[in-house]
Parts: structure tokens; C-alpha cells; sequence
């Protein structure tokens, strides 16, 4: 059967993991490959790495960084943040990157989606969307929760689809960083309406909220990042809680 | 030993090559034909989509070419596809290696694609070693070899399919063995050995 994926999600800027606290048999946490690495050997399914570089260097850094992970990692990572055009994603890949992630700039070119889908398959493209639950509609964000937009969460999810995302990745800015769960309804409406997976993003804080997503949120993976980051929860003991209550994972 | 990836115009090939380094093995990606006529043994990886890879292989002869090969060969994911005779994916033609169709995932059960870990089933053959049976890989696809007299493991998604196959010095995994950690380290390591 297919296992339910667990994400953990690694900000990076200027070549170095923004967070993370020190872990044993880690030498440095601030080295995103050995980060990498480490939570491979722990279990995790896949791993995201976030740029979050504003400068043109920080981003030549990050295309250098992606060759690293992908020599040294043996299981598939997506690089996000700062692709505005098809030539970035094709940067990336011919680094070695298993996917990439495009948020604000799918939404400001949705035909993005299609080129990078059309070139380099869909398997590709996994797009992220950012939203906020408000006045009775979940309204998309870009600019990293910043500038609010006149889409909506499940025709933009739809309309991404057909133009070729291969996954949606979904934050809910109401659950991200409060550690009180998943936003499940919204996941499970998200699901039920699209015909490719669903990575839930936003809220994790206790091993419960996991089994949450995955049932209820019916989610096809679950990312998190300070909750590994800062070892509230490791990857090792989450998979066993997971495998305790039924939930096939790897 | 010389190692060659067969390098065509889609996908992550470049992950396969450093699968190899992180085994000691340093692999030319060529689509040289010289150089694959000369190889020990040959990748045919690849993520991408049928109609156009199978052109781009015509093209260059290399699909007689990898049919008439005598050493191991390993056909990854599209790879493994492109082996057998006949895709639904654009209506194609293909190597015919394996005499075995391959179908599009029916849409209307679960997502497609088959995206994520799943587990090998039913293991036999020479490339997958028997204590992997029941291990996790990694897969990524919307198309399927249904189970046939070739394969050697299996997997279920909507259905049972065929996770790995295998005809004489043909060896195929629908799964990416690069990108499925431990176990697919054994595999290819396993393949190198063969």
C-alpha cells in the first residue's frame, strides 16, 4: 500500500539551514546537506529546501547547494523559492532537483505551471499556495503570506491542476506556526476536489495532529519544520506513533 | 567496470549518476552509440513522457540499438515503459523489449500519479535481493505494466503492477532505485554485480 509521506522543511539562505538546534551525529546544523542527511537516516520521506535569499548571490549559492544535496541524499527533495521563470527550474534540475515548488510566481504567471509542466513533466511542479481562512473564504496570499490576492484556495488548487502542477502544497496561514493542527476541513475539501496529491502544511505541534491530517485531512504527506527542527518531535518516534494508530508508513 | 546512462532530452538524469558515485562508480551519461556499444553496463533512466523520448531515440537509432545490447541492462521508471512494446501514453510504439503494454492508472479510484513510498511484493529474479521483499521504494508515475510472465516484484496501486521486470539480461524497476534510500542502494548494487 502506499505510505502516508512525512516532510520535513529546511529554510535556506545564503547556503546555510536558517533553523535547526544541535543534533547528535550532526556536525553542522547550519550545513543544509548534512541537516539533509541526518533527517534521511531518521526516515523522512522527502525533504523540502526552501530559499529564502533575496540576493542574486545567495541564489547562485542555492543552485550550488542543490548539486550537493542531490549527490549526497538518496531519497527525493524539492527546491523552492525565487523560480520566476522555466530557465530557474531548468537550473535546478539539471542539478539535480526531484521537484520544484513555485508559489507567488504561479500566481502571477499561471502559465509558469504549463511551461514548467510542458518542458520537464509533471511529476515537476509542485505547487504551493498560501492561504487564509477570512470573511468565509480561504483568500491566496503571495509574497510569503504578505499581499492578499483575488484568488481562491480550491479554484486556484483546480486550475493549477489543469495546468499541470503534479502536487499541491498547501499552508494554511491560520494553522502555521500556532501548533494547534492541521487545517483538516480545508485539506479534506482540497482532496476530495483534486485528482493529485496533497502535501498539508501549517499547525503541526503534537503527533496527534498527524494522524488528524492523514485521517480526517485525508492528506497525502504532511510537512513540518520547527517541530523536527528543534527535535519536539523526531521523525523516528512520529513513524511509530503513526504505525501504532494504522497509518501505512514507510 | 564503464558504466553508461543513456542521456535523452527529459528528466532527472543526473540523480542516477550520483547514485553510482555515492557506490564508487563514476558512469559516463552519453547517448554516443560508440560509447554504449562499449559499456559493461547500461542505465536507461528517466522520468519524461513517451511520444517524444521514443522520437528522440529513433532519431539517434538508439532504440535498435539497446535491444541488441548483450551486457546488463537496467531501464528506470520511463525506462522500464519504453522496454515494452506498446505505451497508452500518446498511443506509443515502443522498444519491445519486454512484449508487454503499458496503461494509464484508471483516474477514477485513487490519485494518480502514484506518487510516494510503496512496498515490493512477490520478489523473485535476479536483480532485487529476497530480504527487500516487503521494503519500501519510491515511485512516481501515471502509467503501469500490468503483472506479466517478466515480472519479477511487485506492487499495488488501484491495482497489482509490475514493480520490477526482467527478460534475459533485461532488467527494469517501475520504481526509482537512486531515490529509494537503503533498498535501492542494494538494487543497484545488486545490478552492478550481475
Amino acid at each position: 500500500m502506499l505510505a502516508k509521506r512525512i516532510i520535513p522543511c529546511l529554510d535556506i539562505r545564503d547556503g546555510k539551514t536558517v533553523k535547526g538546534i544541535n543534533f547528535e551525529n550532526v556536525i553542522d546544523v547550519g550545513d543544509p546537506v548534512e541537516l539533509g542527511a541526518k533527517y534521511a537516516r531518521d526516515g523522512a520521506d522527502e525533504l523540502v529546501y526552501l530559499d529564502i535569499t533575496a540576493t542574486h548571490e545567495g541564489r547562485k549559492l542555492f543552485a550550488d547547494l542543490v548539486r550537493r544535496i542531490s549527490e549526497h541524499l538518496n531519497i527525493p527533495f524539492t527546491v523552492g523559492g525565487g523560480i520566476d521563470r522555466v530557465e530557474d527550474a531548468d537550473l535546478l534540475l539539471s542539478a539535480g532537483a526531484d521537484k520544484v515548488s513555485i508559489n507567488s510566481s504561479a500566481v502571477r504567471n499561471p502559465a509558469l505551471v504549463d511551461r514548467i509542466a510542458g518542458g520537464f513533466g509533471k511529476q515537476f511542479v509542485v505547487v504551493a499556495i498560501d492561504a487564509q481562512w477570512k470573511d468565509d473564504r480561504w483568500t491566496v496570499y503571495i509574497n510569503g503570506g504578505r499581499i492578499p490576492t483575488d484568488k481562491e484556495l480550491f479554484s486556484w488548487a483546480r486550475e493549477v491542476q489543469e495546468r499541470g502542477a503534479g502536487e499541491i502544497l498547501f499552508t494554511s496561514m491560520n494553522h502555521d506556526g500556532t501548533k494547534n493542527g492541521f487545517a483538516c476541513d480545508a485539506l479534506r475539501e482540497l482532496s476530495q476536489q483534486l485528482t493529485i496529491p496533497v502535501i498539508a502544511s501549517g499547525g503541526a505541534g503534537k503527533k496527534e495532529h498527524f494522524v488528524e491530517v492523514f485521517e480526517h485531512g485525508m492528506a497525502d504527506a504532511a510537512l513540518a519544520a520547527s517541530i523536527f527542527h528543534y527535535n519536539e518531535i523526531s521523525v523516528p518516534e512520529l513513524k511509530d506513533y503513526l504505525r501504532k494508530n494504522n497509518i501505512t508508513i514507510r | 567496470m564503464k558504466v553508461a546512462i543513456i542521456k535523452y532530452n527529459a528528466g532527472n538524469i543526473r540523480s542516477v549518476d550520483h547514485a553510482l558515485k555515492r557506490l564508487g562508480v563514476e558512469a559516463l551519461v552519453t547517448d554516443d552509440p560508440e560509447t554504449i556499444l562499449k559499456a559493461d553496463r547500461v542505465i536507461f533512466p528517466g522520468v519524461g513522457e513517451a511520444t517524444s523520448t521514443m522520437a528522440y531515440l529513433k532519431e539517434r537509432e538508439l532504440d535498435t540499438l539497446l535491444k541488441g545490447l548483450s551486457c546488463p541492462v537496467l531501464g528506470i521508471c520511463l525506462g522500464q515503459q519504453l522496454m515494452c512494446s506498446w505505451s497508452e501514453e500518446g498511443d506509443t510504439p515502443c522498444i519491445g523489449i519486454f512484449d508487454q503494454p503499458v496503461r494509464h492508472f484508471p483516474t477514477d479510484v485513487l490519485k494518480v500519479p502514484h506518487m510516494g513510498w510503496n512496498s515490493l511484493d512477490r520478489v523473485n529474479g535476479e536483480l532485487i535481493p529476497r530480504e527487500l521483499s516487503g521494503s519500501y521504494v519510491y515511485f512516481v508515475h501515471s502509467y503501469y505494466v500490468p503483472v506479466c510472465e517478466e515480472t519479477v516484484a511487485e506492487s499495488s496501486y488501484i491495482l497489482p503492477f509490475s514493480a520490477a521486470m526482467q527478460r534475459d539480461n533485461f532488467y527494469a524497476t517501475q520504481f526509482h532505485p537512486e531515490k529509494s534510500g537503503d533498498p535501492g542502494e542494494l538494487i543497484l548494487k545488486q545490478f552492478l554485480k550481475l
